[in-house]
Formats: structure tokens, sequence, C-alpha cells
């Protein structure tokens, strides 16, 4: 088992034959993906990378079974591009994109919050998910990543990767990497991503990196204080970030005295997560906790 | 992108939002004068024109009856160090003051709106407790905070601001004007793609509502549709940061000495915190982007360097797509190029990092490796220290 991605997804590349949906298209069907094609409207009929392209989302799902869809559309259309996938029944929409205005995602969630499907939008402005061993959805380096029982949910991309790679160099491989993205209003929130790694049979930790701005994190540990029986391992970066200057990415502000490090440190920490204060540190954490209390807390 | 006062109430005025009679902004006493007159008869506020909150009381604000106290006024303003409890000990220099004809005030309340992450949705933020800070409510009184979220695609609607108005205890009079003013905000936060839109205060006075102050940050992802936004100087951002955003590089300067360059914004934000966590100081915060090539990375070196403080460098690359062979050539490229002379500790991680090691080693330009981003930080922190010594510069 995993979660949202497995060997069994049926997944189109919208921004197919863009030269990002092109270049990460292929990294994920060199990783053995199942992508069955992708959408570049006004290239439908043609085949790219050996997957037949199609005009609009309705017909590669009419036409290819599609049920996932990742997005590399450019910011200006990635909204439209979310809201077409929702529209035409993908399931879980995977948006990589970076720079999508905050007003087109308050409109996409509007948008989503009145139809049945997708049951789950992944970023934007993330590394998108993989399911080690099964399938990659998005621009992350596969070889880092290796299956096993750890679930790994970040608002960052590169974080995500040396926590990965902590992980399988102490020999913890994971079961679905999942970047949700640094934008302030994200598709899926950390609670969303640990209540399916909470009924995942093959999940037994998690490890959740956030960062200053919001109160996701916050939240994250509420639910986890309410609802979680495994162990969460929890990094925050931005302890030495100035307070009213945007890191980077656009959620990652602290405002008016909200979002602080500290904060968000104080609520994990009362919540039961296991907070990890070095970055570099993160799989000894993990590996040690692991060794000393086997499975679950 | 944080707006001046002024720059905000231009954008206001032609959707209807009331506001006191402006005499524009004035750089030099000179033009006083002219602004009193276009401001009409007084008594007339001097207010400094900076980004900090907290203004008055640090004595930026000034209220002047005649014409003589307004020149008193604009002179002691114009060129002080601006001292705020926003400005955490620092002073801004006052360049521009905005000179506005005084209103009675009757009564002030406290009305914003800004983008409410959780809901993902606008969201209004008002409080019949005017005048104060609204960090400094949120805490003494937090109850006397009232919350109205919003659809992004309607705006604001007619029920909404009105019941907004009710609770506000705003007498029924005056519920018509305040819908109207609440409804023309809510259009101008949507339409200019806003992420803080600041009234404070939102004054009552004789001649009926007006926005006496005005706070206005924009989303910087939404400027490509917003020509007329993009066009405007960016306050806030030092020339510097200008520099790098032109070469695509997000770079934020800070105080410290050791200059950080890394690929992604939060391993950026973690290697400064494990610099510090090594005893250090970063002396900015620097995004290479996704792709660390030898231009991108010789830019980044440029902008690093121009700052004098930076002791030494750590560069910390995670090479996930992009590999480090062609990462470490790109870096011993960019260290001639510029003519690197002070410490490097350098930090590969991803595809082969074996040979992209190999090739700083054999490398006649002094580069210190790290195993680790922990090694890396305490190597950063340790050379910062020496050079500063050496320098007699120690920080």
């Amino acid at each position: 088992m995993s979660i949202l991605l497995s060997k069994e997804s049926r997944i189109i590349v919208q921004g197919f034959t863009g030269s990002a949906g092109s270049f990460h298209a292929k990294q994920c069907l060199d990783y053995g993906s199942p992508i069955v094609g992708g959408v570049t409207p006004g290239r439908g009929g043609q085949t790219h990378l050996e997957r037949p392209v199609f005009d609009t989302v309705h017909e590669a799902v009419e036409k290819a079974g599609a049920d996932t869809s990742l997005i590399f559309v450019p910011a200006p259309f990635a909204a439209d591009a979310i809201m077409e996938a929702a529209d035409a029944g993908i399931d879980l929409i995977i948006c990589i994109t970076e720079g999508m205005p905050v007003k087109d995602m308050a409109v996409v969630k509007r948008f989503l919050s009145v139809k049945s499907r997708p049951r789950r939008l992944i970023g934007p402005n993330c590394p998108g998910v993989i399911t080690p061993g099964q399938a990659k959805a998005g621009i992350m380096p596969a070889y880092i990543h290796t299956p096993g029982p750890i679930g790994v949910v970040s608002r960052s991309g590169t974080l995500t990767y040396e926590a990965v790679h902590q992980l399988t160099r102490n020999a913890l491989g994971q079961s679905t990497v999942v970047g949700i993205g640094g934008d302030p209003i994200p598709g899926s929130s950390f609670t969303d991503i640990l209540e399916l790694f909470e009924s995942d049979p093959q999940t037994e930790a998690v490890v959740m990196i956030g960062e200053i701005g919001g109160s996701a994190e916050e939240e994250a540990a509420a639910f986890f204080k309410r609802k979680m029986s495994k162990p969460v391992f929890g990094f925050i970066a931005g302890r030495s970030a100035p307070e009213g200057r945007r890191m980077g990415h656009a959620g990652a502000i602290v405002e008016g005295g909200a979002g602080t490090h500290a904060s968000k440190i104080k609520a994990m920490r009362e919540a039961g997560i296991v907070v990890v204060e070095n970055l570099s540190e993160i799989g000894d954490v993990v590996s040690r906790s692991r060794q000393a209390a086997p499975a679950s807390r | 992108m944080k707006f001046l006062e002024y720059e905000a109430k231009e954008l206001l005025r032609p959707h209807g939002v009331p506001l006191p009679p402006s005499g524009g902004v004035i750089k030099t006493a000179a033009g006083l004068p002219a602004a009193l007159r276009r401001a009409g008869k007084g008594p007339w506020v001097i207010k400094a024109q900076v980004l900090a909150g907290g203004r008055g009381k640090a004595g930026g604000i000034k209220l002047a009856k005649t014409a003589a106290q307004a020149k008193a006024a604009a002179k002691s303003i114009i060129g002080m160090n601006l001292v705020t409890h926003q400005t955490k000990g620092q002073g801004i220099k006052v360049r521009e003051v905005l000179v506005e004809g005084a209103a009675k005030i009757e009564r002030e309340i406290y009305f914003s709106i800004l983008i409410d992450r959780r809901g993902a949705c606008p969201v209004v933020v008002a409080s019949a407790e005017g005048g104060m800070e609204i960090e400094k409510l949120a805490e003494e009184k937090p109850q006397a905070i009232l919350r109205l979220p919003f659809d992004p695609v309607a705006g604001l609607r007619d029920y909404e601001a009105r019941r907004l108005a009710f609770d506000l205890k705003i007498p029924a009079q005056r519920v018509g004007e305040f819908v109207k003013l609440a409804k023309a905000l809510a259009t101008v936060f949507i339409q200019y793609d806003c992420s803080l839109l600041e009234i404070n205060p939102l004054a009552f006075t004789p001649k009926g509502l007006l926005a006496l102050d005005a706070k206005l940050i924009t989303d910087d992802n939404a400027l490509f549709r917003h020509q007329e936004l993009a066009k405007k100087t960016d306050h806030e951002t030092s020339s510097l940061e200008r520099e790098a955003r032109k070469a695509d590089i997000s770079y934020i300067g800070l105080d410290g000495n050791i200059g950080c360059m890394v690929n992604g914004a939060g391993l950026a934000m973690g290697t400064m915190d494990t610099i510090v966590l090594a005893g250090g100081r970063p002396a900015n915060f620097l995004d290479v982007g996704g792709s660390a090539d030898e231009e991108r990375v010789t830019r980044a070196f440029q902008i690093i360097l121009k700052d004098s403080k930076v002791k030494a460098i750590l560069v910390n690359i995670f090479g996930g797509i992009v590999k480090c062979d062609m990462i470490a050539a790109g870096i011993l490229a960019a260290v001639k190029k510029v003519k690197l002379k002070v410490p490097l500790v350098v930090r590969l991680q991803g595809t082969n990092v074996e040979q992209g090691r190999r090739l700083l080693a054999s490398s006649s330009l002094s580069v210190v490796q790290a195993e680790d981003l922990w090694d890396a930080a305490q190597k950063a922190v340790q050379a910062a220290q020496n050079n500063g010594h050496r320098n007699g510069a120690a920080s």
C-alpha cells in the first residue's frame, strides 16, 4: 500500500509538450511511472514520448482512462488547467507550477468545493508525489528514494530531498513522499496528508517538514493529538528568517508576529510530535527513535 | 509588493473610497505652500511616507494649524531617521511627506482585508476599536475583532457588509455609506490581487466616512497582470535584491557574515538555520533556483560579494536532476571568473556526487569540501571567524 499514487494510477501530463513538461514526463517514464498520455491544446492526435497527446483533459479521461493529472502549465494558465482537470473528473491533480497568484487558488478552491472530483489537489508550487518503487509524478530526483515504512510530507522541494536522502542513508525507506507546496493556499494541507498516512497500512511513521508562515503546522499538531496513533517527526525551516520578509516561497513569511518558528515548534511539541531542531539530524533522529521503540508510539 | 500610504490612496481614490483632501507628496519644504493650497484650508496633517507602522508615536505625523506650523513640521520630518516599534531599533530615513487636510474625527474603526489561508478566501477583519494596532488588539481584546470571509469571485455582498456594519455598532443612518465603502475596498482588494489592504483608522467625521490611512500589499505572483503596479518602485527591497531578482535569483540581505548560496527556498532557509545552530550568522538568504549552472552561480557569487560584510561563503546544492559534476564545474568556473577572495565551503549532494567532489578536490582553487550540511555549517563558521580576525574586523 501507499497513499495517493501507485503503479495502478493512470497519469496524464498537462503541458505535456512544453519544455518542463517534456523533460519531467520523460524522467517519470524512465522511473516506470504509468503515464498514459498528455494534454496540449492544439496538439491532439500527435504522439509525444511514445504516448498519445490530447487536446482536452476530457478527451484524455475518455480515451485513455486517466485518473491522475500532473500539471506543468505556466502560472498565468495554471488555475484554468486545474479546473479543467477537475471538471473532466480527474481523481488526483498534482500541480507543479510555481508562481500562481493567491487569488487564483482562492477561485480554484471555490470551484473544487462544488465538484465531486478531484478527491485531492496537491500543490501548486510543489515537487509532486512519489511512491518509491511504484510511480513518480513530480520533479524530485527518483534515485534518492527507496520503498519503506516512512511517510514524508513537506512544504518545500529541495528540503524534502535532503530529508529523504537522510532517511534512505539510514536504511529507512518511504511509503509515499508528498510535496504539498510552499504557497499560502495549498490544494492539500499537512492535516489532509497526515490523515491519509494514518490510515495507510504501509506507513509506520511520518516525517513532516514545515516552514514559517501561516498556521498549517499548528493545525497539523492539533490533528495529530486528536487523531493519530503513528509517530510524527517534525522539522520547521526559517528559525533565522527576519519578520515581514517573504523567504522565497510566497507562503513563507512571518506577518504580525503570526506563523513564527517558535509558535510552530511549541504547538508540535505540546501535541507530542518529535521536533528535530537540526536539519542534518532528521535521518538519525527517526532511526534512533525506531530502534528504541519499533513500529508505533 | 508593499506600497506607501500615498500610493495606496492614489489607487483607492478612483474607486470611490472617500479620502481626506490631498495636497500631494513633497520632498522638500519648498513645495509646501503649493501643497497646502491643493489640500485646501487648514488645519493640515504632514505625514512621513515610509513603510513602517507606528509613525505617529515616533514623530512622523504632525498636525499643523497654521502654514508656519506646517513648514516647521515638514522641515522636521523630511530627512529624519524614523524609529518606530516596527523598524526594530533601526531608523528609516524619511524622503517624502504627504500633505493632507485634517479631519474632525468623531469615531475610529479598524478595517482590513487579507487572505485567510485556511479558508482559502479573502476575509474582512474589522473592529470598533479603531486607531489601535491590530496585533495589540488581538492580544488584549481578541473578542473585539470581527472576521468576515467572502467569496473571491462574487466579492463582498451587500448583506455581508450590512451585517458587519451592525456588528460594528455603526448607527443606522450611516450604514449605507459604510456598505458602499466596504464594497469599494473589497473590489480594490480583488481587482489588484492584494494580500493586505488595511484602513486604520477608518474615521467618522461630520462630512462622512474617511479612510485616513491606507496600507496596501499586493501579490508579487500576480504582477504579470498588473502592468501599472509592476512599473512602481518596490520600496522594501534593496538595490541588491532588485538586481538579484532580475537574474531570477531570490536574495534577501541579512546582517551576518556568512554568504549563502543554496538551491531551493526551503533548503536555503534550512541552511541559514543550520549556520545559526553552528554559532554563525548568515549574511543572506539566496535561492539560486533549480538550474544551478555556471552563469547563475557566477551571478549569485557576484551578488553575495557585493555585501562587504561577507567573510566566508557556504554553497549548499542538492543536485537532483542537475548532476553534481556539472554543478562542480560551474562553481569552479564561477570562482575563477569572480576572482573569489573569501573562503568557500561547498557541500554537494545528489547524482554524480563523487565525480563532483573529485573535480573540486583536484582544482588548484581552494575550496573546502564538506561531508554533510552540519559539517559544512561548522566549517563555514570557522572560516568566517578566521577570515574576520585576519582582516582585523571580527564581528
